[in-house]
């Protein structure tokens, strides 16, 4: 019988510790394909987030440093500029980059760092229990916005691609989704293209992903994905949203 | 490298880059301005130099852990404000058991303050500063010449111990000017660094965390940092004594506050009074040996700083009831000069001296 697919080498034999429906799980064997594909899982430098991907080292087989909550793109800043010829990602939840993160994700953007983020933007701080995000939709109902998100309290959902495409230093910024089968060949060549504009130095690189968190969003994983159809790609469009030629 | 004259920012700098330091990575603040520019001009004239400005001293201190867990030497600065900011990253440093420089030319505080010189950062600085439970090495130069050398030791205690560690100078070293001479002699290799990050090329994939969220995993590490910071105060304590042998009172004094206090005890030795003094030149490990050596022989200790009494805690610690503890402290940015200081000892002096008496 012929072999059509196999576990992606710079992904460890460990089963993964997310919960039914999570996005993390598929994104992690992206990259991992990515690596393999790519060959660059001996070069790569990866900075795992302060969050429920925080495990990210027990699953993709790279090296890994764990930076403090937000400060990923900076820690990844420092390896860069001492390991120019190294691949460095970042892998960041929507509280870790848009929130805590703002200033750092930022201005590693607009001076061009040779990185490339993960962000993955699931509405909701997952570990720590479903509190609002910067990204949670207008009225969706967190645990710290129980009659659902209020702009005039809370303000408006962030949109980290285009407010990142403005500056000079960003070279690919593309918002994808994990949320069904021909999303997900989509997400992959988004981070495809992102490692291609480290590797051809570039500039500073972005994949968005909408990914699901039915736990948080008390829904069922098919309810879950359905939603970042419905609603979420409403809010946050998918597609290339800046593109440098390189 | 011959004499030259440098301002205490400017030595840090050169030092730095003579220990072979290539990468700094700063944000602006009153009273170290100066060592930021330095390292942009110099680090752009040596192969390999990196100089970022960040955008805020949170990212700052993160790079310095980026480029330490690379395998590179790195540093920082900042003034009191600043460095409270970069406590977070400290932290992970020390958790992390990475290496790293980190300069505070500390300022008036508490808030913003003002940007005379101070030593109102001694509690942040020696008790780790950060959360959790560790500590940093904390060296305390008092001249341009040490503050040269303190920065070429601080890369070396660093990388030997994988821990960051804080040169505390003031407003006043950092600006003043004075003859240095920079050591430039050729270092020895690297240590073995088998944690540092490089990609997983012919070898196991390297992770350095600090989330174990285990506790008893997590218990060992601390037990394990706990050793390392023992073995760190049995061998690396050091300090300078002055006028020490024949004194009846000894004061205490690290910084810019021992330069005064030199000063002082001159012109007390001149009328007859027999002070000498203890300068302690890491402030952790802080030197307690030395403290409780003097006190087998001599009675008053007088404590001096620029704060409203920090360090003359540890004084009290290392004296453990013995002794009488006497203190004088100028906060807020306030330099005594030499005589101001001179007559507040002489009067501690006599008025113990007439106790015993009695």
């Amino acid at each position: 019988m012929k072999k059509v697919y196999a576990r992606p080498l710079s992904l460890k034999k460990s089963p993964f510790h997310y919960c039914p429906g999570c996005g993390h799980s598929i994104i992690h064997r992206l990259i991992a394909e990515v690596l393999d594909e790519m060959k660059l899982r001996e070069k790569s430098i990866c900075v795992p987030p302060a969050g429920c991907a925080v495990l990210a080292y027990n699953y993709i087989d790279v090296d890994m440093v764990e930076a403090p909550h937000g400060r990923a793109t900076a820690v990844a800043t420092g390896i860069k500029r001492v390991r120019p010829k190294n691949v460095v990602f970042s892998y960041q939840g929507d509280g870790d980059l848009a929130a805590i993160g703002t200033a750092e994700a930022f201005h590693a953007a607009n001076r061009g760092e040779l990185i490339t983020v993960i962000f993955v933007n699931n509405a909701v701080y997952g570990m720590t229990g479903g509190q609002m995000a910067p990204t949670s939709l207008l009225g969706q109902k967190t645990t710290t916005s129980p009659s659902g998100r209020d702009p005039l309290l809370d303000g408006y959902p962030v949109k980290v691609c285009e407010v990142l495409a403005l500056l000079g230093g960003s070279s690919y910024l593309e918002r994808v989704a994990v949320n069904k089968p021909a999303n997900v060949k989509k997400a992959k060549k988004a981070i495809v293209k992102a490692f291609q504009h480290q590797l051809k130095k570039s500039g500073f690189s972005m994949v968005e992903i909408l990914s699901p968190c039915p736990t948080n969003w008390r829904m069922s994983p098919i309810e879950a994905c359905r939603w970042i159809d419905e609603v979420m790609a409403k809010e946050y469009p998918l597609g290339v949203v800046k593109e440098v030629k390189c | 490298m011959d004499k030259q004259l440098m301002s205490g920012t400017s030595a840090v700098g050169e030092a730095a880059i003579q220990a072979g330091c290539r990468y700094y990575f700063g944000y602006p603040i009153t009273p170290q301005n100066e060592l930021p520019e330095y390292m942009a001009r110099r680090l752009s004239e040596v192969p390999g130099g990196v100089f970022i400005q960040a955008e805020s001293e949170l990212s700052a201190i993160n790079m310095v852990l980026g480029a330490s867990v690379a395998g590179a030497r790195a540093m920082t600065s900042s003034s009191s404000p600043g460095i409270s900011l970069k406590q977070e990253g400290i932290s992970f440093l020390a958790a992390q058991e990475l290496p790293g420089v980190i300069v505070n030319v500390v300022r008036g505080g508490p808030g913003l303050g003002n940007i005379a010189p101070a030593q109102s950062d001694y509690f942040q600085s020696t008790r780790g500063g950060g959360h959790g439970d560790y500590r940093t090495i904390v060296l305390a130069p008092s001249s341009v010449q040490e503050m040269a050398d303190m920065t070429t030791l601080a890369f070396d205690l660093a990388d030997n111990y994988r821990t960051p560690v804080i040169v505390l100078a003031d407003g006043m070293l950092g600006q003043m000017m004075e003859p240095v001479r920079i050591s430039s002699k050729k270092r020895k290799k690297n240590l073995a660094k088998d944690y540092v990050l490089s990609g997983a090329k012919g070898r196991p994939a390297r992770l350095v965390r600090s989330l174990i969220l285990d506790p008893k995993a997590e218990e060992d590490h601390n037990w394990k940092l706990f050793r390392k910071y023992q073995r760190i105060e049995q061998k690396e304590v050091r300090y300078e004594n002055f006028l020490l042998e024949d004194a009846e009172m000894a004061v205490l004094a690290y910084g810019t506050a021992a330069r005064i206090a030199r000063g002082a005890i001159k012109r007390l030795r001149k009328e007859g009074l027999k002070v000498g003094m203890i300068r302690p030149i890491t402030l952790w490990p802080f030197p307690a040996g030395i403290i409780q050596e003097a006190a087998k022989y001599l009675h008053d200790f007088f404590v001096f700083e620029m704060s409203t009494g920090q360090m003359v805690e540890d004084v009290k610690l290392s004296l453990e009831g013995r002794g009488r503890i006497h203190f004088h402290g100028r906060p807020g940015g306030v330099i005594s000069t030499p005589a101001e200081l001179s007559r507040i000892i002489s009067r501690h002096y006599y008025q113990s001296k007439r106790k015993r008496g009695r």
